[in-house]
């Protein structure tokens, strides 16, 4: 590998663009995958901006719905970075301090990915600058909307700010200074809490759908999140083990089960007392939890999903729990991607779609995505992959040459 | 109905000669940053195909303010923009009125369910007054038909497709209640919507990005959104049009019951409830002692709907 180190900025993002794009041939392959479907979500929002939201499968009655459920979803994710920062920034857990840059780049990748969600969900994208302080009207503090704004934007600084000037240390072969980073990073673990939080409170905040106005409904975000999140780290450094050189120990597997298996029970034990309120004593305001598990009035779409999301949710959290294999990396992919699909199912769909059926009138309908409307959801998801890729790949470069020369110097960190 | 200030209404109407010129004026200054297209306000003027007037108002248009920001003179010149575009778009004369709210009005309204059968004829007068998406099937007002029993729509049935009105059965209308504590407006990120001196809960259609964040947080469902450019036969438009009212709406925008804006601010019933054959709705200015809202606030049994959540609608329900 060309590692010689050049001076500046412009080199710096000259190399990290080529170490990004440069590959085997399965790499390449994958691009040209990413491509193909951003390329086919392209043209899908191409119809959907020509003739408007119809395209989609929502109505007046479920008036969010794909987007927003993978919008919430990956606000979770993203916030997970901070389960990698915490321990290795303040904890100084050596270990994850190791793979902290990759929880970050993933963070950075949800984000990316939640802002095209609201994006494409809006009916008037061009109109977004009327959001903007100064040139519109921000209605802030009253809307959470323009909190979620904010708290996201400032997530996506934080996380690309603080790897960027990192990886810039790193890259001319010094050590970043502490004073200019540090304070950054506390402000980011804070902040992650926040923006799980905010994105709560959106749905939390709202007396007229009783399903959301739920005081649990943050912590349990926060819970599930954590569990979510980190197994998509998890799932994102077993491949990297598995196809590259880049060493991964597996004390750090060990670490991030133990991460994942306390926030799977607390996050189970939050949904189980959730089910009890719903259905001990059954309200008119259990109705969309009755949808959601057991259909209404002979509308069950939902009902085989979060079933299925159940199971997967515990079945992860089991495999995670009682591991034989000590950290196999492929049984750890298993149970990663079980845990990861449940909570995307059950916090996604399950949490969205039940908050409007029924409507504020009664009426029950049910909601079924539309095949643009899904093709425009995964184009948003390969961009996000496609971002994690282009972030990790240089990252894991200028990783490797710095420990290289620590290694060349003889001294270990 | 008896607003004491009619007149005004009308008095504004004949204004308008007089202001058209100013707002030439206006328009002749902002043409000059905004090159070809405002040439074309002025009728008949020097410069540009149709198609590029249409593309210079609508580049006008885009950059607007926010209605609540704009000086009474930005507001006569983007309703002037506005009539010449459905000109242009659609060649229909649109009177596209911005007028105010009026001193000591405070609209409310009352709808009795001992005497609603169920016809339906508010629902159809709505649609046209106010020029309601044909394709999706939009409506303002839903009518529910409901068991003895109950007082609480969400129980009725919303769709019912029959001869009424039906032996033992009673009707329920809803609607926007126009809220004095409107959780829709607080939702709102851009402030697109907010509540008139007049009590009127109003959208400003060109300032909604779409978010739909205000339709979730009704406990009402009073709002719509447009999924698609809306349609209404050219022939069945409504000419008469109020900026904040049943102008037409375009993709991607919220929209509602502003208390039909554009014929109550003249003085006018809505009108659902001119069309009401059985004379179930009361509508009229709280403010007003002697109106018939106040004779019913006071001398019926009241009660409205879902007044746990503390909104404070301004709709009531009565009983004979």
């Amino acid at each position: 590998m060309t590692t010689t180190s050049r001076k500046g900025f412009a080199a710096f993002i000259s190399d990290c663009a080529r170490w990004a794009l440069t590959g085997g041939i399965a790499y390449k392959l994958y691009l040209a995958a990413l491509f193909g479907l951003i390329g086919a979500g392209i043209y899908a929002y191409s119809q959907q901006f020509q003739y408007g939201l119809r395209i989609t499968g929502m109505s007046d009655i479920v008036s969010w719905g794909l987007y927003i459920s993978n919008f919430t979803f990956f606000v979770g994710v993203a916030a997970a970075a901070v389960m990698l920062i915490l321990p290795a920034y303040i904890l100084k857990d050596k270990d994850l301090h190791k793979v902290v840059i990759i929880g970050e780049g993933v963070a950075v990748g949800a984000l990316v990915m939640c802002l095209l969600f609201i994006t494409v969900d809006m009916g008037g994208p061009l109109k977004v600058w009327h959001m903007i302080p100064g040139i519109g009207l921000f209605n802030w503090p009253s809307s959470i909307l323009t909190w979620d704004m904010l708290v996201l934007n400032g997530y996506l600084a934080l996380n690309s700010l603080v790897p960027l000037y990192i990886l810039y240390c790193n890259y001319h072969g010094r050590n970043p200074v502490g004073w200019k980073y540090k304070p950054f990073v506390f402000l980011s673990i804070f902040w992650a809490i926040s923006i799980h939080m905010t994105t709560a409170f959106l749905y939390q905040g709202l007396p007229a759908r009783p399903f959301w106005n739920n005081p649990l409904l943050g912590p349990r975000f926060l819970a599930s999140a954590f569990a979510a999140g980190p197994a998509v780290i998890m799932m994102v450094l077993i491949v990297i083990k598995e196809s590259t050189s880049y060493p991964i120990d597996t004390n750090i597997f060990k670490k991030l089960k133990r991460i994942i298996v306390a926030s799977a029970i607390i996050n189970l034990v939050m949904l189980f007392s959730e089910v009890f309120k719903e259905f001990y004593t059954f309200t008119h305001h259990s109705l969309s939890a009755q949808y959601l598990f057991f259909g209404l009035e002979g509308h069950n779409s939902l009902v085989p999903w979060i079933w299925t999301a159940i199971s997967l949710n515990i079945l992860g959290t089991l495999l995670f729990a009682f591991d034989p294999t000590k950290c196999n990396p492929k049984y750890l992919m298993v149970a990663a991607i079980s845990l990861f699909t449940g909570i995307w199912i059950e916090k996604g769909f399950g949490l969205i779609i039940p908050g409007f059926v029924p409507s504020p009138l009664g009426e029950v309908v049910d909601y079924t995505p539309s095949i643009l409307e899904i093709m425009i959801t995964v184009g948003i998801l390969a961009a996000g992959a496609f971002v994690v890729t282009m972030l990790i790949k240089p990252a894991l470069v200028i990783e490797m040459r710095l420990r290289e020369q620590a290694g060349a110097a003889g001294g270990g960190e | 109905m008896d607003f004491s200030k009619k007149k005004e209404g009308r008095m504004q109407t004949e204004d308008m000669p007089e202001k058209k010129s100013s707002r030439r004026d206006f328009m002749k200054k902002m043409s000059i940053a905004a090159a070809a297209g405002s040439a074309g306000l002025v009728v008949g003027g020097c410069s540009g195909t149709p198609a590029t007037e249409k593309m210079g108002l609508k580049w006008e248009e885009y950059f607007k303010k926010h209605y609540r920001l704009m000086t009474q003179e930005e507001k006569d010149a983007t309703v002037t923009r506005l009539e010449r575009l459905a000109k242009l778009d659609r060649g229909i004369d649109v009177q596209m009125s911005n007028q105010g709210p009026h001193e000591q009005v405070l609209f409310g309204y009352a709808f009795n369910i001992s005497r609603c059968k169920g016809y339906m004829d508010c629902v159809e007068a709505c649609v046209k007054e106010n020029n309601l998406d044909r394709r999706g099937k939009t409506q303002y007002v839903r009518v529910f038909e409901m068991d003895p029993g109950q007082l609480d729509p969400t129980a009725g049935d919303g769709q019912y497709h029959h001869e009424v009105p039906v032996k033992n059965k009673f009707y329920m209308g809803v609607q926007c209640f126009h809220c004095e504590n409107a959780p829709c407006i607080k939702a709102c990120p851009t402030k697109a919507t907010w509540r008139e001196p007049d009590g009127i809960v109003v959208i400003d259609y060109d300032w909604c990005i779409g978010c739909r964040y205000c339709l979730a947080a009704c406990p009402y469902w009073g709002r719509r959104f447009n999924w698609g450019d809306p349609e209404v036969p050219k022939d069945e438009i409504n000419l008469n049009q109020h900026y904040l009212g049943n102008r037409m709406r375009m993709k991607g925008v919220m929209e509602k019951c502003t208390f039909c804006i554009q014929r109550t601010r003249k003085g006018k019933l809505p009108a659902c409830a001119d069309a009401c054959p059985t004379g179930s709705r009361v509508f009229g200015n709280l403010l007003d002692p002697n109106s018939e809202i106040r004779f019913v606030l006071a001398n019926k049994k009241v009660f409205r709907f879902k007044e746990d959540l503390g909104t404070d609608p301004k709709f009531w329900y009565f009983m004979d």
